[in-house]
């Protein structure tokens, strides 16, 4: 080895800042935060002091063991600037924490921040960042190299856009700089497409820049990895290869890895181009490439050039840092891109980087996949169904899955099993269908379905490949699946033919529906028939070498690789799949702290995930890791597999979120053990039946409602209750499906829309308008401990996922504490819990004049999403104790007692972020179905600073006269009063729609009137948010009724689009606004400073 | 799918694979061997280097963009049998001609597909590769009885089964217009890529390829600008007729080893060869340039490995493998001789080190310069 004082290397970096990418939105989700863990680790081995902030409290980064110092506070340039004048950095590691990292530590730079406080970038030097980012300077760049890229103009306003048109042609592509997943951007085929798309696009880019390109619609796109260190060695890690061609956002696009339909020249030709890239731009560290290849000439209206030698490309795009798909990549190759990135930045060279996989290799090498890895994304579109479900260049997916094979088709087989889409298996077809098939297959969500569905009805895969644009490889390859589809409808089944099925990815409950058996009966028969899964392992050599890390996915084949371990003590813990809205980060993270205390105990974890964006599936994380769908057939598989005929090792279903949990019943019917609550005991919590009796014989209140299950039982039940109403079906997610029911007339409309989507009871309970309140517990059979009390900002009826919630509570009277703490202990220990629990109260004192007022509304057995915010601002490490509970350790023993533990001096606020910019047609006012993808904390000694700062972390902050618009539905307008007063005397101008403004100018204040129909006159509420007029809007909604929120989505939506504050609760508009009173200071400190007040 | 052969590979410890027959419905013994690179399957099949082996695909689905016009490294298949997990009869690519399984059973080659390659790649990490043979109208015992009665694959001269019979001059796909005084390379055919060559020709060079028993004399008399001693299958202590031609070389014109041209010239300054437990065979093998601390990526197909012990001291190890540390590269501290044990005409692999053959023109026209 080359001694490492004798060359080039710049000073070694002794402390580091590290910026994370704050709260999980559309294009920047869990792969940061895996990202940025691993660099705090990589920072540790090397013996590095780093301090790390972030504003999102769900991540595993913020825990207080991940970095030396955690700040959890906002992601703006003055928190920054404050922090590196107190810790005094040496330097800032600005590529792992997304655009959002990327771009603070630009905006740094160009404060002179870095340059006064003498902090140097890692990595990455800030002219690359510039180059890679500002794309004229980039494609310069191409040019010099001679690599191609697409004909485009840069264009910063209308007119040069018009230019630009009329030089390259419709149709366009049009590009905003440094924006997150392409927001704001599109393709545009006619001249009002390309004239909204340009305006759009020139509003989101921070520096009012888009591209305009040529449009290389249906080209085969693809991505490379690639990495450099400081003496100019460089590697790929992974190349990919996207099903959806060029046209389709890459995180919206089934991506597989390696690519198939590329030979070696056309691999090793954008491999060459990629290096040469990441060359040019000298980066240090991790970089992506995106390219489009010449699709064949017989599919396509755009072929490209061509010689018998080489297809024509073009280089697309490079990411400067890493991404979602260098998580992607580390997932499916095992080779950890950020820990090595973080490396790379401290002064390391690829070759003197372990390669952990092999424990023997170093990390100069490119790794061999011996599987075929498809990744799906998973979107919204479950709960936006009004959404516009089209796929283009900005990015809708809110997580992915991935699945791992010896095969394409058994691997996308386990991807679709991984997506969890309740009925949508891979049979799925649009009812729809049937009368009429959409012959021309747009991209959407359902593409992948309505492939299937075309060669069901036998369109031929190149007439299909025409139309779509995706190589006939995947489509001759759908067309097997089809195929052996027919032969289990139509043939005996055999063991052959149940083999050939299980090695092309068919779950047990596909054939069972095909072949006409239920699962179980598929299942016994390949007990019978010995057809079980082996597990292989990920190990980035294709097993030339000896492996030492246990990453392990199924497949139908001789060897198994992954050998139990029998005889220690051993735990799985159940993952939590993709993230979508209502299961989020957050489960992950309950997972990741499980997997460790497990490890902590001297217990081996086993971990099980589909989610490759997370810290749970990073390899060491657990001791071991299987890589499979989250159903009952692959976690049965593996726990047989881990039982090696002998006891298989219990499970833990607390952590994982609802995927987890509805495992539970399937495992104890097939006599696998639980650990901690048992199936009985969720089920008497979520079966709403039993729970009620139970907790009526506590004596615990709730407000009056039944279950139900038809719509003539429902009436009368409503009627006896009285109106308003709750309804929701039975088991669901974040709230789906949840409505507030006015009336009977909405009632009857409910539930045709509840029935269509699954069967089962529909719950009916009184809805009672008040304070809502939250807490996590933890019990032992014996003792349940309350870490802390939660109160939500907005009054019940705003899903609980979507409300801004604050620790402790400011406004429960002593005796509403003392019976939350009652009825928690209360139910936990009738429920026999052991681990977790979730309950969710609402303060209605006039609904129990005689008592305290607090009625139960929910009750989930399982870890919550607040689970990682109150733990980290109590300090009580809820995660371990609940572990340690099902290990047998009594809350007791582990040092802790029953109760409510005392209030820390120091308040939190939980405010949730919402990425509604991205969601073309989703309305965005609050109400009972849950809607944010992510969440922030704001946390300061008083009240009034910790909410001004969790307002400036969720982007809704607003200053001193800031322009307001209003429009307030007739039932909050007496409500509204003194948030109107306390408006104008913060000096905030008024803008007001009819009603309001005539309100408003009763109460003697100024006020601008504008007209909310859209078609009588300018200026109206459009434009007046469009042009900037306004900068905050306050629109309150008259109920659930449809007709009343077509009224304000025009304005809703225009907020988005133009990424102003838009509150729809006049709690959420007065928690933003009284701040503005008490104006100026915030702290900005480590968290454990205000928690220990250190 | 059609219904299709069962077929099995038995090795020549015991262990018996099944799986069903492709390409050619013939036996086939050879050393089996595994290659790690993902994509490459219609170069690696043509590459002279597997001559007298059995190879696998670690990456289980082969096939995918069928056999192409420009693809083949030499005039035919080369390996005696084929390995995979999947042989897909669907390719994609417009200027497939055919599929693979077609082009293998056109060229009399068997194949053994649904194999688990993990399984088979995990014993041969471990075991050390093996002889094994595939059939398909045998019992696994009869097969291996057979097996055993055959050679052994260190025992053969593969060379002189692919190298060339005659002399000729390599004109393939590139223009026909070359200036007089294009540097004239000679090229030892011990089993050569097309690749080597064509780099050549692209670099402006008249490239001429002798057989493999051509002496010194001989290749000096056809006035050459420099040699370049190819890579070739084997055993390199069976060649000592290829050690003695470059004795006569050496010092007297520019030389360049490639793969086993490069065993053979570590043989001409004193060293053994040994052979490794289970090669050197994939795209992904970082070497270390031990001069700059650079390392690269580089395409490997061999068996057999330097021992820099014996090393005359007159030639330094320029070049280390980073896993194992064997030798990758020699230069010579005075003549214009260098070496390497990969491939830099890749071919399939990574084009990193393709500038090696600049390096090698550099030395031939510095050789001009000073005579």
């Amino acid at each position: 080895m080359p001694a490492s004082g004798d060359d080039s290397r710049g000073e070694r970096p002794r402390k580091v800042l590290i910026i994370g990418s704050g709260p999980i939105v559309i294009g920047q989700a869990a792969e940061f935060d895996y990202a940025g863990t691993q660099a705090c680790k990589a920072m540790r081995e090397e013996g590095i002091y780093s301090i790390l902030v972030n504003s999102n409290p769900a991540t595993i980064m913020t825990d207080e063991d991940i970095a030396d110092v955690v700040y959890i506070e906002p992601l703006t340039v003055d928190v920054l600037e404050r922090i590196i004048a107190t810790e005094r950095p040496d330097s800032l590691l600005p590529t792992l924490g997304g655009q959002t990292g990327l771009n603070l530590a630009v905006d740094l730079a160009e404060a002179g921040i870095l340059e006064r406080y003498n902090v140097r970038l890692l990595g990455t030097p800030l002219e690359s960042i510039r180059l890679a980012e500002d794309r004229a300077e980039f494609r310069a760049l191409l040019d010099e190299i001679g690599e191609p890229s697409p004909q485009s103009e840069i264009v910063e306003d209308w007119d040069q856009a018009v230019a630009a048109r009329d030089r390259i042609g419709l149709p366009l592509v049009v590009r905003p700089a440094y924006t997150l997943g392409g927001t704001g951007g599109g393709i545009a085929f006619t001249e009002e497409e390309y004239e909204r798309i340009v305006r759009g696009g020139l509003a989101a880019s921070p520096i009012t820049q888009v591209l305009v390109e040529r449009c290389l619609l249906g080209w085969k796109e693809l991505e490379y990895e690639v990495m450099r260190d400081g003496a100019d060695t460089c590697v790929t890690i992974c190349n990919m290869e996207n099903l959806d061609p060029m046209g389709v956002h890459t995180g919206d696009s089934i991506v597989v890895a390696p690519s198939q339909t590329l030979s070696d020249r056309d691999y090793q030709m954008l491999r060459t181009s990629a290096l040469k890239i990441i060359r040019a731009l000298g980066i240090e560290g991790g970089c992506n490439v995106q390219f489009a290849l010449a699709p064949r000439p017989d599919i396509t209206a755009w072929p490209g050039e061509e010689t018998a030698e080489a297809l024509e490309y073009h280089v697309i795009e490079v990411n400067p840092r890493v991404s979602r798909s260098s998580a992607l990549a580390s997932k499916a190759t095992g080779y950890p891109i950020a820990r090595v990135a973080a490396k790379i930045a401290a002064g390391k060279r690829l070759d003197e980087i372990t390669n952990s996989v092999t424990g023997r290799t170093t990390a100069a090498f490119e790794p061999a996949l011996d599987y075929c890895v498809v990744k799906i994304p998973r979107w919204p579109f479950d709960k936006f169904a009004f959404g516009d479900r089209t796929l283009g260049t900005q990015m809708k997916a809110t997580g992915e899955v991935m699945a791992i094979d010896r095969t394409f088709e058994a691997a996308l087989g386990k991807a679709v099993r991984s997506l969890e889409m309740g009925g949508r298996s891979i049979l799925w077809e649009d009812p729809g269908w049937v009368e009429e098939f959409p012959h021309d297959l747009p991209a959407t969500d359902e593409r992948l379905w309505g492939l299937l569905a075309a060669l069901r009805r036998d369109i031929d895969p190149i007439d299909l490949a025409r139309r779509t644009g995706i190589d006939p490889w995947f489509l001759e390859r759908l067309g097997r699946i089809v195929a052996l589809e027919r032969r289990l409808l139509s043939e005996d089944l055999t063991p052959d033919l149940l083999r050939e099925a299980k090695r092309a990815g068919f779950g047990d409950a596909i054939i069972g529906t095909l072949a006409d058996r239920l699962p179980d009966q598929v299942r016994a028969l390949r007990e019978e028939w010995d057809l079980r899964p082996v597990y292989k392992m990920v190990d980035t050599c294709a097993a030339e070498f000896e492996a030492v890390t246990p990453y392990f996915y199924s497949t139908y084949e001789v060897e198994n690789d992954a050998v139990p371990e029998p005889g220690r003590e051993r735990m799985l813990v159940v993952g939590s799949g993709p993230i979508r809205i209502g299961q989020g980060i957050e489960f992950d993270y309950c997972s990741v702290q499980a997997a460790r205390a497990l490890q902590a105990a001297g217990v081996q974890s086993i971990l099980a995930n589909s989610n490759p964006e997370t810290v749970s599936t990073d390899f060491d994380t657990s001791d071991r890791l299987y890589f499979e769908p989250l159903d009952e057939e692959a976690v049965r598989d593996l726990l047989d597999n881990e039982a090696g005929g002998a006891e298989a090792p219990p499970s833990i279903v607390q952590f994982g979120g609802q995927t987890a949990v509805n495992l539970a019943g399937g495992l104890q019917r097939a006599a696998l053990p639980i650990a901690g609550s048992s199936a009985e005991s969720i089920d008497l919590a979520e079966d709403r039946g039993r729970f009620e009796q139970l907790i009526s014989a506590l004596g615990v209140p709730q407000p009056p409602g039944s279950a139900v299950r038809t719509l003539d039982e429902a009436l009368p039940t409503a009627e006896a209750i009285g109106y308003p109403v709750l309804v929701r079906p039975s088991y669901v997610l974040g709230g789906r499906a949840m409505e507030v029911v006015q009336d009977a007339n909405e009632l009857v409309r409910f539930f045709g829309a509840a029935l269509a989507e699954r069967s089962g009871p529909v719950l009916i309970d009184k809805y009672l308008e008040g304070l809502e309140i939250e807490v996590d517990a933890v019990c032992d059979g014996e003792s349940v401990l309350i870490p802390g009390i939660m109160e939500h900002i907005e009054r019940a009826g705003v899903h609980s996922g979507d409300s801004m919630a604050v620790y402790p509570p400011q406004n429960l009277t002593p005796e509403q504490r003392d019976a939350i703490v009652d009825y928690t202990t209360r139910m936990a220990l009738a429920l026999d819990v052991r681990g977790l629990m979730n309950v969710q109260y609402v303060i209605a004192p006039d609904a129990d004049p005689a008592g305290p007022g607090v009625f139960v509304i929910e009750v989930n057995p399982r870890s919550s999403r607040t689970v990682p915010f109150i733990s980290k601002v109590t300090g009580i490490p809820l995660v371990p104790l609940a572990v340690h509970v099902m290990l047998g350790e009594s809350i007791i023993e582990q040092g802790y007692e029953g109760g409510l533990y005392p209030d820390r001096n120091l308040v939190a606020v939980k405010a949730p972020v919402f990425s509604m910019s991205k969601l073309i047609g989703v309305d965005t006012f609050l109400g009972p179905e849950m809607k944010s993808t992510g969440e922030v904390m704001g946390v300061d000694e008083t009240f009034d600073a910790a909410i001004r700062k969790a307002a400036i972390a969720s982007s809704v902050a607003v200053e001193r006269e800031t322009p307001f618009l209003l429009s307030l539905a007739n039932r909050t307008k007496a409500e509204a009063l003194p948030l109107i007063h306390l408006l104008h005397e913060h000096g905030c101008k008024l803008y007001a729609t009819e009603g309001t403004a005539a309100l408003v100018e009763g109460l003697g204040l100024p006020v601008e009137f504008v007209t909310k129909r859209l078609s009588e006159g300018h200026p109206n509420v459009v434009d007046v948010i469009n042009d900037g007029t306004v900068g905050a809007v306050i629109n309150t909604l008259e109920g659930g009724r449809p007709s009343h929120m077509r009224d304000g989505f025009h304005i809703r939506r225009a907020a988005t689009e133009m990424r102003i504050p838009c509150f729809t609760s006049l709690d959420t508009a007065r928690a933003a606004i009284q701040p503005l009173t008490a104006p100026g200071s915030y702290n900005v400190r480590p968290l454990a400073a205000y928690r220990d007040g250190e | 799918m059609s219904a299709s052969r069962p077929a099995r590979l038995v090795l020549a410890d015991g262990r018996v694979f099944e799986g069903e027959s492709h390409g050619a419905a013939v036996r086939a013994t050879g050393e089996v061997v595994f290659n790690t690179s993902m994509t490459g399957y219609q170069e690696a099949l043509t590459d002279p280097s597997y001559g007298g082996q059995i190879l696998t695909m670690t990456y289980p689905i082969q096939g995918n963009y069928g056999v192409n016009e420009t693809d083949d490294e030499s005039t035919r298949i080369q390996v005696r049998g084929f390995v995979v997990r999947e042989l897909t009869d669907l390719p994609s690519r417009w200027r497939s001609m055919q599929t693979l399984g077609e082009y293998l059973k056109a060229a009399g080659v068997p194949c053994i597909a649904g194999i688990d390659t993990r399984a088979l790649t995990r014993h041969l990490r471990s075991h050390g590769v093996v002889m094994g043979t595939i059939t398909s109208d045998e019992t696994a015992s009869e097969a291996l009885a057979r097996l055993r009665s055959e050679p052994a694959y260190g025992t053969e001269d593969y060379v002189a089964e692919v190298s060339t019979d005659a002399v000729y001059t390599f004109n393939h796909d590139a223009s026909a217009f070359l200036p007089e005084d294009a540097p004239h390379i000679v090229v030892l055919d011990l089993g050569v890529k097309r690749n080597i060559m064509r780099h050549l020709r692209l670099r402006g060079c008249r490239v001429t390829a002798v057989p493999h028993d051509t002496g010194a004399e001989d290749i000096l008399s056809l006035g050459p600008d420099g040699v370049l001693l190819s890579p070739g299958p084997g055993d390199p202590m069976l060649l000592d007729h290829v050690v003695q031609s470059a004795r006569g070389l050496a010092g007297r014109t520019p030389l360049m080893g490639i793969c086993l041209g490069h065993q053979v010239l570590g043989r001409l300054f004193g060293a053994e060869t040994f052979k490794l437990k289970f090669g050197h065979r994939g795209a992904n093998h970082p070497v270390r340039d031990e001069l700059t601390g650079r390392v690269y990526i580089t395409s490997q197909n061999h068996g057999y490995a330097v021992d820099p012990d014996g090393l005359d001291t007159a030639v330094e190890v320029s070049q280390v493998h980073l896993n194992d540390g064997t030798v990758e590269g020699m230069q010579h501290r005075e003549l214009p001789l260098f070496t390497i044990q990969y491939h830099s005409e890749a071919s399939p692999g990574p084009h990193d080190t393709e500038f090696l053959f600049d390096r090698f023109l550099e030395s031939v026209r510095n050789k001009d310069a000073s005579s």
